[in-house]
């Protein structure tokens, strides 16, 4: 008998009931638990996993509640279960508060999903963003992604203070130190270093695009071993770019993840397109929706035709869904896509502690 | 100013051979520099420093400049003080996403690096040390190439491309 089995650990609300006494500790552990190591893997989580097995993958992204209640996040990650490999919680994005991403993801890593934690230089420095990584590992977390952040200008707190004390390309180096050499910024040793698989965003759709690709190879020298991109609305463009990648190698260094969305209207491309930096949508894509009966299920559609072509493109390892205000169509276009092929992501089924499904208030 | 920031971004290669010559010639000044004090210098030469980049790149006296692996375009001018490249947010023009009028910094970057021939601007840059904002870049200069210690880039994308 093993010490976790002696004390009960692993025998979760999943099993045959809880080892532990509700009142101390309803929560979940066993789903929750990080996989065995495996040798060549960064970090114990299935996102890495998935990847190295050359399986292609599917992430989506999880927009964070404006609330305090954790059935708030459980509701938004149930509609991904056994869809996606793994969650991403964005990081205040678009520079609008929202619950933070340590938050969400200490409440997913409780009950078993796998999510992507995005840290941003935006809101904090290099000492929060050390401190959040060592506490969502702690918490489970498997998967960081790094990011600069969006100017505080775009958001809803136009007047807070930028901090951006670190851009990605610092964030990712001082993470993968953090993790390979066991140590802070500042050299101070770790006791345990964080086994962490880190991410990095890219946009091969941005100006100047003949140093995108050379970026994208600074951020894999810096530490990134996946990507995810901006959103993807021109193949050609995605080709050209996959093209230079390929001629560098860099596909074989790291995981390209195409970042694709559903569109609800030709009004909301267009909107999106003039109000939202970085997302570059073709006019040819503007007019397929505008000539279509139905705009909202030809959204659907073309996500589903650019997710086909973009698989079929060498070097892309899979895809991330950003659904936008459209979460509840993400199973329905993965499934219709068909590029799980006979996959079957796990699925956590959670089990949601009773205390945070009561929602409480403090009475009056 | 903006018009003279982007005239040394398009004549990036002559202001680096430029910046050349005057290194060689401040590194040799190192002995006076050394009799007279580093301490006892900071202020007027940070003040000199200050007027002469402030107006031909826009400088905002981080400290620790980057202007040569950055194609003489002053990354601190970018809203979001990126040291590495532009972020995913330049408009389809080329222009930043938080300040629309004004040119990407790293567009310009980029285009300045191309013209000096420079891969410098493969090496990741380390995050700025805060405790130099406001002093001079040549002293510190001075300092380290004398004591052979200027700090190597951490790693480099120069291989991968």
């Amino acid at each position: 008998m093993t010490i976790e089995e002696e004390e009960g650990i692993g025998t979760g609300p999943l099993n045959d009931g809880p080892a532990y006494p509700e009142m101390i500790d309803p929560g979940p552990i066993d789903p929750a638990a990080p996989l065995e190591p495996l040798p060549g893997h960064s970090s114990r989580g299935r996102l890495e996993r998935i990847l190295r097995a050359g399986e292609f993958a599917v992430t989506a992204e999880l927009s964070p509640p404006d609330s305090a209640d954790p059935v708030d996040v459980f509701d938004r990650a149930a509609i991904f279960d056994g869809w996606v490999d793994a969650i991403n919680a964005t990081d205040g994005s678009g520079a609008n508060c929202h619950m933070s991403s340590v938050g969400v993801c200490a409440l997913l890593t409780r009950v078993g999903y796998a999510p992507v934690m995005q840290i941003s230089g935006r809101d904090r420095n290099r000492i929060a963003i050390q401190g959040d990584v060592l506490g969502a590992s702690a918490m489970g977390v498997a998967n960081i992604l790094c990011l600069t952040g969006d100017g505080v200008q775009c958001g809803d707190h136009p007047e807070a203070k930028p901090v951006f004390d670190m851009d990605c390309m610092a964030t990712l180096e001082t993470i993968r130190a953090m993790r390979d050499e066991s140590r802070f910024a500042s050299g101070r040793k770790l006791d345990k270093a964080p086994d962490i698989f880190i991410g990095a965003a890219a946009n091969p759709f941005a100006q100047p695009y003949d140093f995108r690709p050379l970026r994208l190879a600074k951020k894999i020298a810096a530490g990134a071993q996946f990507v995810q991109t901006q959103y993807c609305y021109d193949i050609p463009m995605l080709k050209t770019y996959m093209e230079r990648v390929r001629d560098m190698g860099l596909h074989e260094k790291c995981f390209i993840l195409v970042g694709v969305g559903p569109l609800a209207s030709a009004k909301a491309a267009r909107w999106i397109r003039s109000n939202v930096p970085g997302v570059h949508i073709p006019d040819s894509i503007v007019a397929r929706l505008e000539g279509a009966a139905k705009q909202k299920e030809e959204g659907k559609r073309l996500c589903i035709d650019l997710i086909q072509e973009i698989r079929e493109i060498e070097g892309v390892s899979g895809i991330h869904l950003m659904a936008y205000r459209q979460e509840e169509s993400v199973a329905e276009i993965i499934s219709e896509s068909g590029v799980l092929r006979d996959r079957k992501p796990h699925s956590v089924n959670p089990v949601i502690p009773h205390y945070m499904q009561q929602r409480f208030r403090v009475p009056s | 100013m903006r018009a003279v920031r982007h005239w040394s971004v398009r004549n990036a290669r002559g202001l680096m051979r430029l910046y050349d010559l005057f290194q060689g010639a401040i590194v040799a000044m190192e002995p006076v520099v050394r009799r007279i004090g580093y301490d006892r210098l900071e202020k007027p030469v940070a003040a000199v420093e200050h007027v002469i980049k402030g107006a031909m790149f826009d400088c905002q006296m981080c400290g620790q400049c980057a202007l040569s692996s950055t194609g003489m375009s002053c990354p601190m001018n970018c809203p979001k003080n990126l040291r590495n490249g532009p972020c995913g947010g330049v408009r389809a023009d080329g222009h930043c996403e938080v300040k629309p009028d004004m040119p990407c910094v790293w567009v310009k970057a980029w285009a300045g690096a191309q013209q000096m021939m420079s891969e410098n601007i493969l090496d990741v840059q380390l995050p700025v040390d805060n405790r130099l904002k406001g002093k001079s870049s040549w002293l510190r200069i001075i300092r380290e190439i004398k004591a052979g210690s200027l700090p190597k880039p951490h790693s480099s994308a120069r291989k991968a491309a």
